[in-house]
């Protein structure tokens, strides 16, 4: 997996990233398909839309709620994680 | 970022233009080659191109260590694309251009007291280039606005379409695209339309096994359109191209066929796949299986109308009852000194995205140069152009309509609402209970009411309780904001 040296950190995790690429793409790169489980039934989401219409692919980035996988360009050294029930403001 | 110098009237450019795809991009070509009006270009992406020539975000310093990209045969029309970003640069070099990239559109005001003279529109963005909570707001000011913000794809539930691994066919072409990824390596294309094509042979040539395109119409329908195809062979050799790569990669094109259920627990791993009848619902007992790892789906594309909604453009209904912002000849909207181009007024891909581009140039230039505002000059070649390739789109779009069976596919477990996490049964509900359009639907179950404030579930919820597309709700534009960006825009206003 050591294919590219720039990388982020996800739920504790090194994910590596071509330069470029936005979080949602080196996460499903790596494999992982879901990062957000749903408010009221605690399903499992990942990208739907791809391009910041959908919504699906919150995580936490850095400490900030919120924030669309699909649209977020990864920088060596983020941290982000799994974003659990709704990230409205009760975060 | 260098403040370009003010216009006589106050504003900071002559026109302000949103979205830098191929409709904006060729708006902006053609308004610095024949005018010399200055230009405002603002997209929430991080560079030119928009959907059709999406890049991967421009990389600071250059990585030894990197492999080639592996982008062969994923783009169409280069050199066209090139072509305009040259003209962009040489643009914002002779500071007649200024360029905001990575800013997103949140609101458009008309005639903002302050700035603008004699009126003029204030186009207000959050700032998205740097890290999360980075987010900064300003305004940029424009005697005419330009709106070429594209579209984004249509879906519609089934049960299962919430797994991971579900994905639009844009969403799966953007991921290829943008990243250089395949979003799997056993993947099922459906839905209807010519885009299904390109996204499978993409993939395929990626190395993914492309289970199937499974187009809910059939190609003879093309038929009824002759006239129209015949006119624009050049755009049917583009659509031979992708049948000979997926014919290369044997990926099978299932006319007639829909994807009626994903499953998998906590990500797709097969799908159902049922024929089609004449009577466009799915055969009873036709399901076959498919193990997969990815899903596409897309029933076309939906415009994005939030601004010109916002401005209170006139909308008209494209020839599949989709709402587009009516334009004349010169795309003029009607508003005057708003413009609309590209799948804002009506999806044609990026041929007719194009042509649209450089005749609403052509517009703001007869009406900001001085010229009778009501006098309407020729439109030229392009506007030929765009007759020619607008009667295709309307081709295509009549031979790809949903089926009427996709509501059959749907059981009172399915979600529709992928926010509020609302099924059919409750949206069945409030329809029986005398709900007849989106509005009233989201008033009794809260569907359309999360965070994508009804782009996705929308067209579901108006086929389901009025049987057409619905008006376009006035929404946020766009993205709910940074709290902190917000508390600064009044500031910003402030210090104006
Ligand atoms: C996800 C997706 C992928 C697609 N891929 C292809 C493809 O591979 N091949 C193909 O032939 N067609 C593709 N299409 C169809 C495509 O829309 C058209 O062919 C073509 O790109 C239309 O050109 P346009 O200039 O009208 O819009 P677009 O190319 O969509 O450009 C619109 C631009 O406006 C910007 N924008 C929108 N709203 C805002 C805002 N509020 N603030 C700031 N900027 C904003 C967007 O970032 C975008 O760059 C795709 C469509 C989608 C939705
Ligand atoms: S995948 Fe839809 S917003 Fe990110």
């Amino acid at each position: 997996m050591s294919e590219f040296d720039t990388s982020f950190d996800f739920d504790g995790r090194r994910v590596p990233f071509r330069p470029g690429q936005t979080l949602g793409a080196a996460l499903v790169a790596a494999g992982t398909t879901a990062w957000r489980t749903t408010r009221l039934e605690g399903r499992p989401r990942g990208l739907f839309c791809g391009i910041g219409v959908c919504f699906d692919c919150l995580l936490t980035v850095d400490g900030h709620a919120n924030q669309r996988a699909c649209l977020v360009v990864a920088r060596d050294g983020m941290t982000a994680l799994t974003q659990e029930g709704t990230g409205h403001d009760d975060t | 970022m260098t403040t370009p110098d003010l216009t006589p009237s106050g504003a900071d450019h002559d026109v302000v233009v949103i979205g830098a795809g191929p409709a904006g991009m060729a708006c902006v070509a053609t308004l610095l080659a024949e005018t010399s009006l200055t230009v405002g270009l603002v997209d929430a992406g991080h560079g030119a191109g928009g959907q059709y020539w999406r890049q991967p975000a421009p990389v600071p310093t250059p990585h030894p260590g990197e492999p080639a990209p592996r982008r062969a045969g994923l783009h169409h029309d280069l050199a066209t694309f090139h072509r305009l970003r040259d003209a962009l640069d040489r643009g914002a070099a002779s500071g007649r251009l200024a360029t905001r990239f990575a800013h997103h559109v949140w609101s458009v005001t008309a005639n903002d007291p302050g700035p603008v003279a004699e009126g003029g529109f204030a186009v207000h963005v959050v700032d998205r280039s740097g890290r999360p909570g980075d987010e900064s707001t300003s305004t940029i000011t424009g005697r005419a606005l330009v709106i070429a913000t594209g579209a984004f794809d249509r879906a519609l539930p089934f049960p299962g379409w919430d797994l991971p691994g579900v994905m639009t066919v844009g969403g799966l072409q953007a991921l290829l695209k943008a990243g250089d990824v395949a979003a799997g390596r056993r993947v099922a294309i459906g839905g209807t339309g010519p885009f299904l094509l390109p996204v499978a042979a993409a993939l395929a040539a990626r190395g993914s096994t492309v289970v199937g395109v499974f187009e809910a119409n059939h190609p003879v329908r093309w038929l009824r359109e002759s006239r129209a195809v015949a006119r624009n062979v050049g755009k049917l050799g583009e659509g031979a191209g992708y049948a000979a790569t997926l014919l290369r990669h044997r990926v099978p094109l299932r006319p007639r066929r829909m994807i009626v259920a994903a499953h998998g627990t906590d990500r797709v791993e097969a799908v159902s796949v049922a024929r089609v009848g004449r009577d466009g619902r799915p055969v009873e007992g036709s399901a076959e299986r498919h193990t997969v790892d990815a899903v596409g789906v897309g029933w076309g594309f939906t415009p994005q109308l939030d601004i010109a909604v916002t401005l209170g453009l006139r909308l008209t209904r494209d020839r599949g009852g989709t709402p587009v912002v009516e334009v004349d000849r010169l795309h003029r909207s009607s508003r005057p000194r708003v413009y609309a181009a590209g799948e804002t007024c009506g999806v044609g891909g990026a041929a007719l995205a194009l042509v649209e581009g450089r005749l609403a140039a052509r517009g703001v230039a007869h009406d900001l140069t001085g010229a009778d505002p009501a006098s309407h000059p020729a439109p030229g070649p392009d506007g030929v152009a765009a007759v020619r390739l607008g009667a295709f789109a309307d081709a295509i779009i009549s031979a790809h309509p949903v089926p009427v069976g996709w509501v059959d596919a749907l059981t009172d477990e399915t979600i529709v609402c992928r926010c509020e996490e609302v099924r059919f049964g409750a949206v069945r509900a409030a329809i029986e209970a005398g709900a007849t359009d989106a509005r009233q639907v989201k008033q009794l179950t809260r569907t359309g009411m999360g965070w994508c404030q009804g782009r996705v579930c929308g067209y579901a919820a108006a086929l389901l309780s009025a049987g057409a597309p619905g008006e376009p709700d006035e929404r946020l534009i766009g993205a709910p904001m940074p709290l902190g960006a917000l508390a600064q825009t009044d500031d910003q206003h402030d210090a104006m």
